[in-house]
């Protein structure tokens, strides 16, 4: 308990850091387009693959479930779309990402910290909190909802392919499913999430990289408490923002 | 100059540094020595900043850096070159990129000016048509001497060497040590260098002194260090049975 509470005040004095107004803003963008290469569309593929993978699944699922003649067939569409787009997409992708992204930016800042070459920026007179994690966040916060919106138009295109491809349900209730009561307000939502899971994803993963103490072995623990933490804290936050915002 | 006024520094209450007052004097080299484990890095960190001292002061040109806030100590900073143990380069710039980082941050020069400016270093560390290199793929040497040019870039008044020659071969060491020297004499630079190094010593210290177990325990010139008859220092300098005995050989022929 006195751990936790310890960690919770030395990563909100970090994130005072990260979030003093940079010097340069030049030298940010640069950073900032950097970043979104290397976290966002390096992960471009994956995303693709495990949303149509996702659609596909729930699609077959609710196909083969259903066995009454009272029920609709239109209902497996609209019980695709709501569950890719209510916590597929946004809570289930961003569990994921926490591994690949989480994992990477806990060991680069690790390493760097093992290396002195953070106290090499400090040294400087750079201001290494938010000269190395800022650019992080916020690439992740612009592109982590791009990417969002991808997984949602491919995990209901899945559903599409296997309406297509198996003959499970008529193509045309697949479509007329996903047009089913279709609100806004639930795409609006997913986004909130998103945010905050990058913001989760990036900070916290940058925190447990930030502050190892030791060796390359501390490195790779480091990396794995900052993964574990923020998949805890996503469905943490996954919980608390679907309370507010649903009910 | 740098003064330091009787700093203290514990970790986990443990205290590692004991009131160690000194003065780093300008256009010198003032050489740490001590046995591993005594605190040389520790109170080199204390004096840059990396670490706070619990007490005591460290006054940079009659400057009270303990006492300033953060954009007045990145003032100083910026005037400090430091050299850390393990050369500490940023892995993903290229060489070039590297001696030019701390340029494109605190300057306003055009690009040209700034690759300029970094060449011209790296040709001081006899760094020649290696810019394009990552670090990675450069000798432990060599990323010495590139650390050193992207410590000198910005010209410091200040320049910090953590054990710059460790893990070099003699000869390797002697040319670090000579630019180290010759950086001191061209700047101007307040020059402090950690050392476990007798050679690198006897080669360039103007002024040495002897931390043991994070005590100021002696301090004086090379001449002084060789007639010295602190039992400490002597079983540091000469820490083989044959290095005893020469000492004892030359002092008796003189
Ligand atoms: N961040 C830290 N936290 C806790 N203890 C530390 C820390 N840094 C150093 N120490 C301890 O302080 C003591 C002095 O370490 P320091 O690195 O200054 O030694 P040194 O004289 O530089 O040795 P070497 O010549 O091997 O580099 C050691 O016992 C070390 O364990
Ligand atoms: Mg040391």
């Amino acid at each position: 308990m006195f751990e936790t509470l310890k960690h919770i005040g030395a990563y909100g004095m970090l994130m005072k850091r990260v979030l003093s107004k940079p010097e340069r803003w030049k030298i940010y963008k640069v950073r900032i387009i950097d970043e979104m290469d290397k976290l966002g569309v390096s992960s471009l593929g994956l995303v693709i693959l495990l949303s149509i993978f996702m659609g596909a699944v729930i699609c077959l699922q609710t196909a083969t479930n259903i066995d009454s003649p009272l029920i609709p067939m239109t209902l497996v569409g609209y019980a695709t779309r709501e569950s890719v787009i209510l916590e597929l997409a946004p809570t289930m992708l961003s569990l994921i990402l926490a591994g690949k992204v989480g994992s990477s930016i806990a060991s680069e800042l690790g390493s760097m910290r093992v290396t002195e070459q953070i106290d090499a920026l400090d040294i400087m007179g750079v201001n290494s909190a938010s000269y190395l994690i800022l650019p992080k966040l916020v690439s992740a916060l612009v592109f982590f909802p791009f990417l969002i919106i991808i997984s949602m138009v491919l995990g209901i295109f899945g559903g599409y392919i296997v309406s297509v491809g198996t003959g499970i349900l008529e193509t045309q209730d697949y479509i007329d499913g996903i047009h089913l009561d279709f609100k806004l307000y639930h795409v609006f939502y997913a986004m909130v999430k998103t945010l905050f899971f990058a913001a989760i994803i990036t900070t916290v993963s940058a925190y447990y990289g930030y502050t190892v103490k030791g060796g390359s072995l501390e490195v790779g623990k480091n990396s794995t408490k900052g993964v574990v933490s923020s998949s805890i804290l996503i469905l943490v936050f996954n919980y608390l923002l679907t309370q507010i915002m649903l009910i | 100059m740098i003064e330091l006024k009787g700093i203290n520094k514990s970790f986990d209450g443990v205290q590692i540094i004991k009131d160690v007052s000194a003065s780093f004097e300008k256009g010198k080299v003032t050489q740490i020595i001590g046995k591993s484990g005594s605190g040389k890095s520790v109170l080199t960190k204390c004096v840059v900043g990396l670490h706070e001292p619990d007490s005591g002061q460290i006054i940079y040109d009659g400057q009270n850096y303990s006492d300033m806030r953060g954009s007045e100590r990145t003032e100083i900073r910026k005037s400090i070159g430091m050299l850390f143990q393990a050369s500490a380069l940023f892995d993903s710039l290229t060489v070039l990129q590297n001696v030019m980082f701390p340029l494109t941050m605190f300057t306003d020069q055009s690009k040209s000016e700034m690759e300029d400016r970094a060449n011209e270093c790296l040709r001081k560390v006899n760094i020649i048509d290696k810019g394009h290199l990552f670090p990675a793929e450069t000798s432990g040497g060599m990323q010495k001497r590139i650390a050193i040019a992207r410590a000198i870039a910005m010209e410091p008044k200040y320049l910090f060497a953590d054990e710059p020659n460790s893990g070099l071969d003699p000869q390797t060491a002697i040319v670090i040590d000579n630019l180290i020297q010759e950086i001191t004499s061209e700047y101007n630079t307040t020059t402090v260098v950690v050392t476990h190094d007798m050679n690198s010593v006897m080669e360039v210290a103007d002024k040495i002194i002897f931390i043991h177990n994070g005590q100021k325990w002696w301090q004086g010139t090379k001449e002084e260090l060789i007639r010295t008859d602190n039992t400490e220092l002597q079983d540091f300098v000469y820490a083989s049975k044959f290095m005893k005995r020469l000492r004892e050989s030359l002092l008796s022929g003189s």
